[in-house]
């Protein structure tokens, strides 16, 4: 069973693109478990944010998927074509990852 | 090229964790200025923010309980190794720090206008105060980031991930970070440095720990100087969820359920079996952690476990009404995953839940290395061999508040400053680098299943030796494949650093598990059953 995730990838003042990822489907896995799988098993360089995996807790790993925002680790993977963008009115920073901390706590 | 950034601070904290904010706001209400960094974002990251309940304290107010029954517990789930002086510490100044929560409104459940206590397994009486439902975390790390607000002497920074102390003339002057969004290695000069970090349960497969769990501290100290303390000893929750796969939900949640409920923990043959291993079931969550995880791992080895390897957990005795009174909200998302309670039995099993060692401090939270703190879970010593239900965010809450009060002291009598080269060999190492076909995503993997199956609750000589080595090639593998720094939020350079981390602590903790010829609490050697006090009635200590 394959799941297909379209990432958007990119740096600010870049032309994004957009890649194909076929991934390993098991029932009840979450878009972010196939993000970590890409990660580490076809491109090391893929950048998304999390930071508590599987409690949602943290809340850091928000993007649009199929043009929804969703927190990645409670979306959960289908079978099918699902395209994953970073957040549409933060600043991109790479990739999935926008600028989402509050401004008094930036560097 | 990495850009380059100069921040200074009387008081610098790494980790922005319970222990790390409340560092912060004891060492600022002391006068100093702070910078509070971490590597995610303030007071989300950590282990904190995913407590689901129970913080151990020995309230006295109503005559109930007092903070030597807690102690005296502590020790004795401790296995004869925890430090007095720490333990006692935890314990005695527990009520000021949950007090002081509750002045500041964290909303600890209460009944008739009195903080509700739940009773915790290893506990002699109800102990474990909380904030519903299963909220205990999330209310915790809001309380302490709505006190960091409203104090402009603390310097929040997130996404600036610390990656070596600055030691000069043997003395902690600040750290080096790297800014996660640009890339630019930042240099911090600090008078005092706290490292408040929490523990290493990242290392393993099966984990409740967030990404920032790697051990960080342990290593940002030992390569500072300072020591390490009972680096052997991990905690496996033994009732972490294994299936249903869940979305959403913290693998630690059954903990919670049964402080209220009870549930059964069943075998495979759906039979009671914690008796068999010298403990109480009977529907009664009373058991402690070393023994349930012993009991569930040898009923797996025997061909008695769940479906998924694990044990079952039901609750199919407890009618909806109860259910729904004790969970609240948490009912609904388990529907969402397709979970109903009253009909099904669902699958647990042990899972790396805390690290009882640490960095090496006395009961002012001071290391062997002048200006040098360490904080919460961080701190290796209070909890021994084992630690007891809800003794870890009082930890860090204690903990974190002497810290801060410590470095805030420190800070005021040091007036040396760093200078410049304190820095200069660290800002280059981590700028500089060249990206090859390595995966270190794959490395850390790899490294989790090594320590999950060689250096996790069961461990012999053989599985430990065969994880050394494993270690030594991951490092071989992985040395000359670091990314320079200066790539905006660049995964390859924080896996790889994540993975340098890992290596580094979990050779440490293969190392002195190796060594201890004997069982004991959380660590369990299948070679050497059994307490062996003459040899290992004493703690490793690991020098750098």
């Amino acid at each position: 069973m394959k799941a297909v995730l379209l990432v958007r990838r990119g740096a600010p003042g870049q032309p994004p693109t957009e890649e194909r990822h076929e991934v390993p489907f098991e029932p009840g896995q979450s878009v972010l478990d196939a993000l970590r799988w890409i990660r580490s098993h076809r491109d090391p360089s893929l950048a998304f944010r999390y930071s508590c995996t599987n409690a949602n807790s943290c809340k850091e790993c928000m993007v649009r998927l199929d043009g929804k925002t969703v927190y990645a680790c409670t979306a959960r993977l289908q079978e099918r074509e699902m395209r994953v963008e970073p957040l549409p009115n933060k600043m991109l920073i790479r990739d999935l990852v926008t600028e989402i901390a509050p401004p008094d706590e930036r560097l | 090229m990495a850009g380059s950034q100069h921040l200074s601070a009387d008081v610098l904290v790494v980790g922005a964790g319970g222990a790390g904010m409340y560092a912060a706001l004891e060492a600022a209400r002391r006068g100093a200025a702070v910078i509070l960094a971490d590597r995610s974002l303030i007071g989300r990251g950590g282990a904190t923010v995913m407590a689901q309940m129970t913080v151990a304290v020995g309230l006295d107010d109503d005559g109930l309980d007092h903070w030597e029954h807690h102690y005296a517990d502590t020790l004795k789930a401790g296995r004869g190794l925890c430090d007095p002086a720490l333990a006692q510490l935890l314990c005695e100044e527990g009520p000021a720090r949950i007090r002081e929560m509750d002045a500041w409104g964290v909303g600890w459940a209460r009944e008739n206008g009195k903080v509700k206590r739940a009773f915790a397994p290893g506990h002699d009486r109800a102990r474990c105060v909380y904030v519903d439902f299963l909220n205990t975390g999330p209310a915790v790390s809001k309380t302490l980031r709505a006190r960091l607000n409203a104090t402009p002497e603390i310097r929040r920074v997130g996404d600036l991930h610390v990656t070596s102390l600055a030691v000069q003339h043997g003395q902690c002057v600040g750290a080096v970070a790297l800014h996660v969004p640009t890339g630019d290695v930042v240099s911090i000069s600090s008078r005092a440095t706290i490292v408040a970090t929490g523990g290493l349960t990242r290392l393993y497969q099966r984990n409740s720990a967030s990404l920032n769990m790697a051990g960080d501290g342990y290593a940002l100290a030992l390569a500072a100087g300072a020591e390490l303390v009972d680096m052997e000893f991990v905690q496996f929750f033994p009732i972490g969820h294994l299936a249903p796969r869940l979305i959403g939900m913290d693998p630690i949640m059954w903990d919670p359920f049964r402080y209220k409920l009870g549930g059964r923990l069943l075998n495979g043959a759906r039979e009671e079996f914690i008796h068999k291993y010298g403990g109480v079931d009977e529907g009664r969550y009373v058991t402690t952690r070393d023994l349930v995880t012993y009991a569930i791992v040898k009923e797996v080895a025997a061909g008695r476990g769940s479906p998924h390897g694990g044990a079952w957990l039901s609750f199919e005795h407890c009618s909806e009404e109860a259910l729904r009174a004790a969970a609240g909200p948490v009912i609904d998302r388990l529907a969402a995953n397709g979970i109903d309670l009253t009909r099904q039995a669902i699958e647990v099993a042990p899972i790396a839940h805390y690290h009882m060692g640490g960095v090496k401090a006395d009961v002012r939270m001071a290391t062997r290395v002048s200006g040098l703190f360490a904080a919460g879970d961080a701190v290796g010593g209070a909890n021994g061999a084992n630690r007891l239900s809800g003794n870890a965010i009082t930890e860090a809450l204690v903990f974190g508040a002497r810290a801060g009060e410590s470095a805030a002291r420190f800070s005021n009598n040091e007036k040396a400053k760093a200078d410049p080269s304190a820095f200069s060999v660290q800002t280059r190492a981590l700028a500089s680098g060249a990206p090859c076909g390595f995966n270190p995503a794959a490395g850390i993997e790899a490294l989790q299943a090594t320590m999950q199956l060689d250096v996790g609750p069961f461990r012999t000589e053989a599985s430990l030796k065969r994880a050394l080595e494993r270690i030594a090639d991951l490092r071989r593998e992985a040395a000359p494949a670091k990314p320079p720094a200066g790539r905006p939020f660049d995964t390859a350079l924080l896996d790889w650093l994540d993975l340098d981390t890992m290596t580094r602590v979990g050779e440490i903790v293969a190392r002195t598990a190796l060594a201890r010829t004997e069982s004991r609490g959380a660590h369990q050697r299948e070679d050497f059953p059994g307490l062996d006090e003459e040899r290992w009635h004493r703690n490793q200590v690991v020098t750098p």
